[in-house]
């Protein structure tokens, strides 16, 4: 048996996850989204990250970013390092692509923020 | 003297909404920001997981705060930026309000008042701890702030106190930008920040969570070089003998947050000791007439969605003000309840969609939340589980209980043995 928490929502329910008969057997989640995240979690874990790319822009040294969806958990360091590689000379919009389809994982890195358009 | 029906003091989430929700509502509205952009807190806030209630979005802070501006600046709402509130006198009118920026001192009148204010970071000098005073004792929101905004990196190696959710998303955020976060240690025998953020800030990194341990001294000249920790006991003291010297260069605090009302003070608000916020009615009204509360001003709030629905209750009931005599009778709280939102209710009032907002003081397995008046049980849900970090929210219609003023009123929560 494996006792998980799940990370969907801020409720944070515990789940218990056992196998009986080839059959994986899960409960404690109240919704639907607990166990599509229990069995991802069993399977291939993923997460989304968030993080900030460099401006060449004095007043905004930094702008928000996140991934578009969710990457496996063990590419999330990569992820990270292509991130840290950029640095931005446009006024990128909030919802536009700092870098597309990153390390060819299907998701893009998008800026979470309009703060360049006002500076 | 420039007029409006409804002052908002701070442009986070809670004055943002509530701005949006009185000019919606027919109020001539100005909003006063003390920062150079609206948005509050939320700009820092770059993780995401906020709006999953509002919205059923997972969006990060900023996402969140613009979606609020940009529909603050389509209704073409009045905000004054880096503007300080210095003074509020009332008048027969309302309040007059003295702001200060850089074109100078402004008196500007208003009907009501909007205090959303926010809250404040417990600092290193309100957890006493013992050493020196170098630099590197940051607390999280500092760190968030050097991280986030300035691109900067307050630390390569460090110690984190205090188990509240921006030190819990600072371990995070930290550890991926490559520094090395020893642990987290939190004086209490159960975390102050959501579970989710246990799981999702330290297990998935591997970082350590020290249960009923703290730090108790800094080290260094300068710059901090090292903390000392220790176990503590059930009275949250220090066990001699199991103090231990950590090597790192920052200690960075998250030991809990309090409503920022120094304004409301002097306006004569009455506090609630238990939320260190203004005492409410379920129209978020404080004691004074015409002066409103909201956010985490009001009381602490674990998500934002809660703040900018509390900010607009507040902002419509601002917009519909009228002044007239009020009859109230206190909503008391058991000691099983941490605090619980609206302290008192207006039966003159509306009172048959209240929002009431409530903690538990303990963790609860399998419990009920009860609504007792004058002894009879008038309203119940269960809960599977309650825990102080996470805030239950309930729409609880007063109106059907037949309330006089001389019904008593008490919000309990009752553990099932054996459930």
């Amino acid at each position: 048996m494996r006792e998980l928490v799940c990370i969907v929502c801020p409720k944070g329910c515990t789940m218990h996850i056992d196998e009986k008969d080839g059959e994986t057997i899960i409960t404690g989640n109240t919704c639907k989204r607990g166990e599509k995240f229990a069995i991802s979690e069993m399977t291939e874990p993923k997460r989304t990250i968030c993080s900030t790319v460099r401006t060449s822009f004095d007043e905004m040294p930094v702008l928000p970013v996140r991934v578009s969806d969710e990457i496996p958990k063990d590419r999330i360091f990569d992820v990270m390092a292509e991130i840290n590689k950029v640095c931005l000379k446009e006024r990128v919009r909030r919802g536009e692509p700092v870098i597309k389809n990153v390390l060819g994982l299907g998701v893009d890195v998008i800026a979470t923020s309009d703060i360049l358009k006002d500076i | 003297m420039r007029k409006y029906d409804c002052l908002v003091i701070g442009g986070g989430p809670a004055g943002l909404a509530a701005a949006i929700s009185a000019h919606k509502n027919g109020a001539h509205t100005l909003l006063i920001e003390r920062e150079a952009r609206l948005g509050g807190i939320l700009k820092q806030c770059i993780h995401d997981g906020f709006g999953l209630v509002r919205y059923g979005e997972k969006l990060s802070g900023p996402e969140y705060a613009e979606r609020f501006i940009d529909v603050f600046n389509e209704e073409k709402i009045e905000a004054l930026t880096l503007t300080f509130v210095t003074r509020i006198a009332k008048t027969v009118e309302g309040f007059a309000v003295t702001l200060v920026n850089r074109d100078g001192v402004e008196i500007v009148a208003s009907k009501t008042l909007i205090l959303a204010t926010g809250c404040r970071e417990r600092t290193a000098k309100q957890v006493s701890i013992h050493g020196t005073r170098p630099a590197g004792v940051f607390t999280a929101g500092t760190a968030q702030h050097f991280t986030n905004l300035l691109g900067e990196m307050p630390t390569k190696k460090c110690v984190i106190l205090g188990s509240g959710d921006i030190g819990l998303i600072m371990a995070r955020r930290l550890t991926l930008e490559g520094a090395e976060v020893l642990g987290v240690y939190e004086a209490k025998p159960t975390p102050s920040g959501l579970t989710r953020n246990i799981h999702q800030c330290l297990h998935d990194y591997n970082i350590p969570l020290y249960l009923s341990h703290t730090v108790t001294r800094v080290f260094g000249e300068d710059r901090l070089s090292a903390v000392e920790t220790a176990e503590v006991d059930e009275k949250m003291q220090p066990v001699p003998g199991t103090e231990a010297i950590v090597d790192c260069d920052a200690l960075i605090l998250s030991v809990g947050l309090i409503p920022e009302n120094e304004l409301a003070e002097a306006l004569g608000v009455a506090l609630d000791p238990k939320t260190k916020g203004p005492v409410c009615n379920a129209q978020l009204m404080t004691c004074v007439d015409g002066v409103f509360s909201c956010g985490n001003a009001l009381h602490v709030n674990d998500l934002v969605d809660y703040v900018s629905e509390s900010g607009e209750n507040a902002g419509e009931n601002a917009a519909k003000y009228a002044k007239r005599p009020r009859n109230e009778i206190p909503v008391d709280s058991s000691g099983a309840l941490l605090y619980a939102v609206p302290q008192r209710l207006d039966l003159a009032a509306d009172n048959s969609s209240v929002q009431l907002y409530f903690r538990s003081r303990e963790v609860l397995d399998g419990c009920t939340f009860k609504i007792i008046v004058d002894g009879e049980t008038v309203f119940s849900k269960k809960y599977p589980f309650l825990r102080p970090p996470e805030m239950e929210k309930l729409t609880v219609d007063f109106s059907r209980f037949n309330l006089t003023p001389q019904s008593k009123i008490t919000l309990d929560i009752e553990v099932k043995p054996n459930a």
